[in-house]
């Protein structure tokens, strides 16, 4: 009787072992999941675009130029913000506020940098469509840079005249005050605004001109801070080799599991896909007010500014043909689904960019995750959530693999720092 | 209650039972994480599951037949997430071209309630029937249905065509 129940026993055992063997040997990811995978991979992106609204947006005389233009306090009304006070290379380029802190507090939450040479839109409601006009609209806010075009056109002329002329040509003569106002710009301040308005057309586009190209510089600069690989990355070429001690030692089952939830059940590559984990469009997620504001409206402003923009791929500062212009040409100009909607950030380095969302309106990306669970409301618009349904350990899954995608920037050390 | 084996193999059997049991009633509380791939096959691909037997002809007669329209990027392959441009062809369902069609596009994916991220226009005729559409982006992978709407010659009607980006 003993011996039979121990016969018995020893059986299952072997088969349990047995099939588990079995199942051991079936390759981790489908075709099909093996297929997300390679195109949420780094291996997946694209040689960067040409930007063909900036001519210098390759030019490497330009990106430095750029670089010492966004690591220099000078650039603001108080002499203390520069674009890398908000936009940290060691944060990923934001600052760890909820709300940007220039010369005054920013309306929404500064924005990671990295890889945003590949979106069309800049900001979070898409107002701009280069990195380039990007970057002048903070220089010309009151809360963050304070500056004005004639302030910032001198300061070139004054500390940056050599380098200047050597890309862009001859630097005009800004000495006259009457024709050229120390503070003059079109601008929120009225006095300046004034100011600006009282210059010759002649002379506001002379002085647009150098701000103009203080932008491209920029954007040349930020063009070349493009994401880092991460251990994701390797994991995805692990996988797609079958190799799993590499695969192992790259992720582990927890992060794994994330994943797996990441391109499945908890939906996220509804929006965060492609290789930047972005797709670079506006949604509306429902994402609560400000306490003590009205709602955001994201996109359904932003794309009216986009269209008024001196600055966009059409304007006459832009140096594309309208043939390059198809983005702005087919954008969505009007429609419910644009009200409230923001555009998704990059998850890669999200790590180290919290608080998240538009306003900072969460702490951690476990409160995110919770937001995305239970599906609110949306206080304007309609959120396109649905509730997910996820438990608590599933949450940390996904925040664990969340943290697989922290890679930093490619970018040399020479380039996270003023030149 | 005599034979030891028929005792030994029915609590086995029971034993199994309840341990398979025991853990799919935890499966909400452990989640997926210590399950092999193979067991849980639809989990990675709920969200890219699109309705069997999906019908993506690229040629169709419009809804209430009145014109046959065909679809072909303009490059030959529809690319992920890049703005492109398509060849609309409109014909009457007796084959006759239609020269002055007034086309408006609209889709988006049913799965995930949103439209499409551009607003696609027809911008130039090409002649026999062929209409260019420009500004066509689809920005990531699964099942997208583009909408024509076709009005020529006070006749107005529609087609749908289904299209699933890998």
């Amino acid at each position: 009787m003993k011996r039979i129940v121990l016969i018995v026993g020893l059986l299952l055992v072997m088969v349990t072992v047995g099939v588990a063997g079995w199942f051991a040997t079936f390759p981790r990811w489908t075709e099909e999941e093996l297929a997300i995978l390679r195109g949420l991979s780094i291996d997946a992106l694209p040689a960067l675009p040409k930007d063909p609204s900036n001519r210098y947006g390759d030019d490497l005389a330009a990106a430095r130029f750029g670089q010492a233009l966004f690591f220099d306090t000078r650039l603001s009304s108080n002499g203390e913000v520069s674009c890398a006070s908000c936009h940290q290379p060691d944060r990923s380029f934001t600052d760890g506020l909820a709300l940007g802190e220039g010369v005054g507090t920013a309306g929404r939450k500064t924005m990671n940098i990295i890889g945003t040479a590949y979106s069309p839109w800049q900001f979070w409601d898409g107002r701009k469509d280069s990195q380039w006009a990007q970057a002048l609209g903070p220089l010309e806010s009151a809360v963050e840079h304070g500056g004005d075009r004639t302030f910032y056109a001198r300061i070139i002329a004054q500390e940056y005249a050599d380098q200047y002329q050597s890309i862009f040509g001859s630097l005009p003569d800004l000495s006259d005050q009457d024709r050229f106002p120390l503070n003059a710009g079109p601008v929120d301040d009225p006095l300046v605004n004034a100011a600006w308005e009282a210059m010759t057309q002649e002379d506001r586009d002379i002085v647009t001109q150098i701000f103009v190209n203080m932008g491209k510089a920029i954007a040349a600069y930020e063009r070349r801070l493009l994401p880092g690989t991460t251990r994701f990355d390797l994991y995805v070429r692990a996988a797609i080799a079958n190799d799993r001690t590499e695969m192992d030692r790259q992720m582990n089952e927890q992060e794994v599991a994330g994943l797996r939830l990441f391109i499945g059940r908890a939906n996220c590559t509804q929006c965060h896909n492609g290789p930047l984990f972005t797709n670079n469009d506006f949604h509306n997620t429902g994402v609560p007010a400000v306490i003590g504001k009205a709602p955001d409206r994201g996109r359904a402003d932003g794309v009216t500014q986009l269209l008024s923009d001196e600055f966009n791929c059409l304007g006459r500062w832009s140096d594309a043909g309208a043939e390059d212009c198809d983005e702005l040409k087919f954008a969505i100009v009007e429609g419910e689904q644009l009200v409230g909607a923001f555009k998704p950030s990059s998850l890669r380095n999200i790590t180290l960019t919290a608080p998240y969302m538009h306003a900072g309106q969460f702490a951690s990306l476990d409160e995110v995750l919770m937001h995305y669970n239970h599906a609110p409301m949306a206080a304007v618009g309609h959120s396109e959530l649905v509730p997910l349904h996820i438990n608590r350990f599933e949450r940390e899954d996904i925040i664990a693999f969340l943290a697989t995608l922290e890679g930093g920037t490619s970018a040399g050390p020479e380039w996270l720092a003023a030149p | 209650m005599k034979n030891p084996v028929v005792v030994a193999i029915i609590s086995a059997v029971v034993t199994v039972f309840v341990l398979l049991i025991l853990l799919v009633m935890l499966m909400p509380m452990i989640g997926p994480r210590f399950l092999h791939p193979m067991m849980m096959a639809s989990e990675g691909m709920h969200a890219q599951n699109q309705p069997q037997g999906l019908d993506t002809a690229t040629t169709k007669p419009s809804d209430a037949g009145n014109f046959v329209l065909g679809w072909a990027s303009e490059s030959g392959s529809v690319p992920l997430n890049q703005i492109h441009s398509w060849v609309v062809t409109v014909i009457m369902a007796d084959g006759t071209p239609v020269e002055d069609a007034i086309i408006v596009v609209d889709g988006g994916m049913p799965q995930h309630g949103h439209g499409l991220p551009t607003q696609p226009q027809v911008t130039q005729y090409l002649g026999n029937g062929q209409y260019l559409v420009e500004g066509l982006r689809f920005q990531m992978p699964g099942w997208w249905e583009v909408r024509f709407g076709v009005t020529s010659d006070n006749t107005t009607d529609s087609v749908t065509f289904n299209l699933v980006m890998e």
